[in-house]
């Protein structure tokens, strides 16, 4: 996107914020939902790792941020940090485990990672709660000033906030060396290695920032909800990010930026229509994008959009 | 959907009789344990064998074989409950009721997305997984359904001092008559050599005169069908509802994956691994239960990527 788009892109959001007082969860949703196929598209878009179990990060965040909020440490920011901490030290060590394998390896890998974190989440209920969901969130004010409103101004503005922040920082290092490296490694990974790049610290360091950053997103959607439950680690989590990203296009920062607007909007649409079928919705249209190709939908808007990851 | 892929099955429910009355016979328990296992990994088998083939042998990532084995079990329970068939005559047409479906879906669909990348395969397949259940959902509503079994095959009675059940005998049998069906096939007929052929270097086997695509369509509908089979068999041990093809993909993918591609006698030989450290796991430590099958799937992929049974492909 050129850089006047960048700045009309976030103006929008910010009109939107102002304008739309009333559909403030809504935007906190998109944003925390942005936030998540963000984390994702460094990981798949631009290290090239299919994971079928993102939402393990996620989950991760949640939870820390909710069960530090149980037992009193109740700072938004603080909650933060904890929780891409953990997502961020998970990460680090389920990516050994990832950095094995083919494609199919790495899907089974990832999606057994996050089913184990579930079978956790639900068996240690006196820490989560279990099938309960965790409740009695204390969440304080941000910043010690703005407390967390029933109509979700404050919780939208964080939201967006943060996700602006995060989306700084992607931009910067998808944009330097280290992020040419990780498409290097995307395409050809033996010719990576042949040009001096260390392909697997890469890799892990990738998947680290990728899973540090979902665990904000997880945080995010526990501290503006005030609830976390065992659906944050379920497996139509990580499908769902992963249509979003799809949506918006895979290996371009703003894919999951204007895919978590699309998919939030149609949700939101669809929901009010016929609420108990959003799955068929959501496989008719994973189907259409793969048969009749992403790339043909959305050329029309963006002309020079990378290329989605090759195998 | 809401409780995702992790959710798992229930351990099949062993006599309760047997427990009280055998107490102290802790051999015959565990023979017991052992054979529910047994029919429980035969069943897997049949569910995933399809899978082995498509995804092992022709490379397509097929998360979407657990609705075909839906389609069989759903079949099987409105040919018996509703139109009340005999079982045993509703087996083989769960079996066609799949095929069909498959043969269809792979002349329609599949067959766009053989050449396209592992990741667009996982869209497709997740799609599709998703449409199933919502489909299934709406016709026959979210609740667990079962179909009646006969009462002859409700009997049990003891071997040795070892319970069985006549249904699980009758799993048993059928599946192993089907596992060497298979191997027999793929192994000594013309198809079996053609289809390998195909899938080991689809443009040589073209240049040889083989119609790869036909293969390709009929090897998928079988394996389709024997998903619906297994899926007919196995809704009284397994339990069957809109959920099905999500809480057991990553069983059929641990089959797959542990057994290797190289042979189909590895992917048996994972089922029924599968199938008796579950239920063993389900029974003696029921608080860990689930987790003993997904750590041990981890580990086989990290000490050996190419699966238990597996050789490494030079392709």
């Amino acid at each position: 996107m050129r850089r006047w788009g960048e700045w009309v892109f976030w103006v929008v959001v910010a009109a939107a914020y102002f304008l739309l007082p009333s559909r403030s969860m809504l935007i906190a949703e998109i944003a925390t939902t942005a936030l998540f196929a963000l984390s994702l598209d460094l990981v798949l878009g631009y290290a090239g790792i299919l994971s079928l179990g993102h939402a393990a990060f996620f989950g991760l965040g949640a939870y820390a941020a909710g069960i530090a909020a149980k037992n009193g440490y109740g700072d938004p920011l603080l909650g933060l940090a904890l929780a891409a901490a953990v997502a961020a030290a998970v990460g680090a060590v389920t990516s050994l485990l990832v950095l094995r394998g083919s494609d199919l390896t790495r899907l089974m890998v990832t999606l057994g990672v996050a089913s184990i974190l579930y079978e956790l989440a639900n068996r240690l209920s006196w820490l989560t709660g279990g099938a309960d969901g965790l409740q009695d969130m204390d969440v304080g004010p941000v910043l010690g000033r703005f407390d967390f409103d029933l109509g979700g101004r404050v919780a939208a503005a964080y939201c967006l906030i943060v996700l602006f922040l995060a989306f700084l920082f992607v931009r910067l290092l998808v944009r330097s060396p280290f992020g040419w490296s990780l498409r290097a490694i995307r395409g050809n990974a033996l010719r990576a290695s042949a040009i001096g790049v260390p392909v697997n610290r890469r890799l892990i360091a990738a998947y680290t920032v990728g899973a540090g950053l979902a665990g904000i997103a997880g945080a995010l959607l526990a501290q503006s909800t005030q609830f976390v439950s065992l659906d944050v680690l379920a497996f139509h989590r990580s499908a769902d990010i992963l249509l979003v990203l799809v949506i918006g296009g895979v290996g371009w920062l703003y894919g999951g930026l204007v895919g978590a607007v699309v998919f939030k909007l149609m949700q939101d649409l669809l929901s009010q229509l016929t609420p108990q079928y959003w799955e068929l919705w959501i496989g008719l249209l994973l189907i259409a994008i793969v048969l009749v190709g992403r790339e043909r939908i959305t050329a029309l808007f963006r002309p020079h959009a990378a290329p989605a990851p090759a195998e | 959907m809401g409780e995702g892929a992790s959710v798992v099955p229930q351990p099949p429910p062993l006599t309760p009789a047997l427990s009280q009355r055998e107490r102290g016979n802790r051999l015959g328990l565990m023979l017991t344990v052992l054979f529910d296992g047994v029919a429980y990994g035969m069943v897997l088998f049949i569910l995933a064998c399809g899978l082995a083939v498509t995804l092992g042998l022709m490379n397509l990532v097929n998360l979407a074989h657990g609705a075909f084995a839906m389609a069989g079990g759903y079949a099987a329970v409105v040919l018996v409950n509703r139109w009340g068939l005999p079982f045993l005559l509703a087996l083989p047409l769960a079996f066609l009721a799949s095929a069909v479906l498959g043969a269809v879906l792979e002349r329609t669909l599949y067959v766009h997305i053989y050449a396209r990348s592992h990741f667009e395969q996982v869209l497709f397949s997740i799609g599709l997984v998703f449409i199933a259940v919502a489909i299934t959902d709406y016709f026959a509503g979210s609740q667990q359904v079962f179909v009646n079994v006969p009462d002859f095959l409700r009997a049990r009675f003891e071997v040795a001092g070892v319970s069985v059940g006549a249904y699980r005998l009758l799993i048993i049998v059928i599946c192993a008559v089907v596992a060497l069906a298979i191997h027999l096939v793929l192994a000594h007929t013309r198809f079996g050599s053609r289809l390998r052929a195909a899938v080991d270097d689809p443009r040589v086997a073209r240049g040889l005169g083989i119609n790869v695509n036909l293969i390709f369509a009929v090897t998928f509908a079988v394996g389709s069908g024997l998903a619906g089979l297994g899926g007919a068999l196995g809704a009284e041990i397994l339990g069957l509802d809109p959920s099905f093809p999500l809480k057991f993909m990553i069983y059929f993918l641990i089959v797959v994956t542990v057994g290797g591609t190289a042979s189909i006698s590895g992917a048996f030989l994972a089922s029924l691994l599968l199938g008796i450290a579950d239920v063993a796991g389900k029974y003696y430590v029921p608080e860990v239960g689930a987790f003993v099958i997904y750590c041990v799937m981890v580990a086989v992929l990290i000490w050996r990527p190419q699966g238990l049974f597996g050789r490494v492909r030079l392709r």
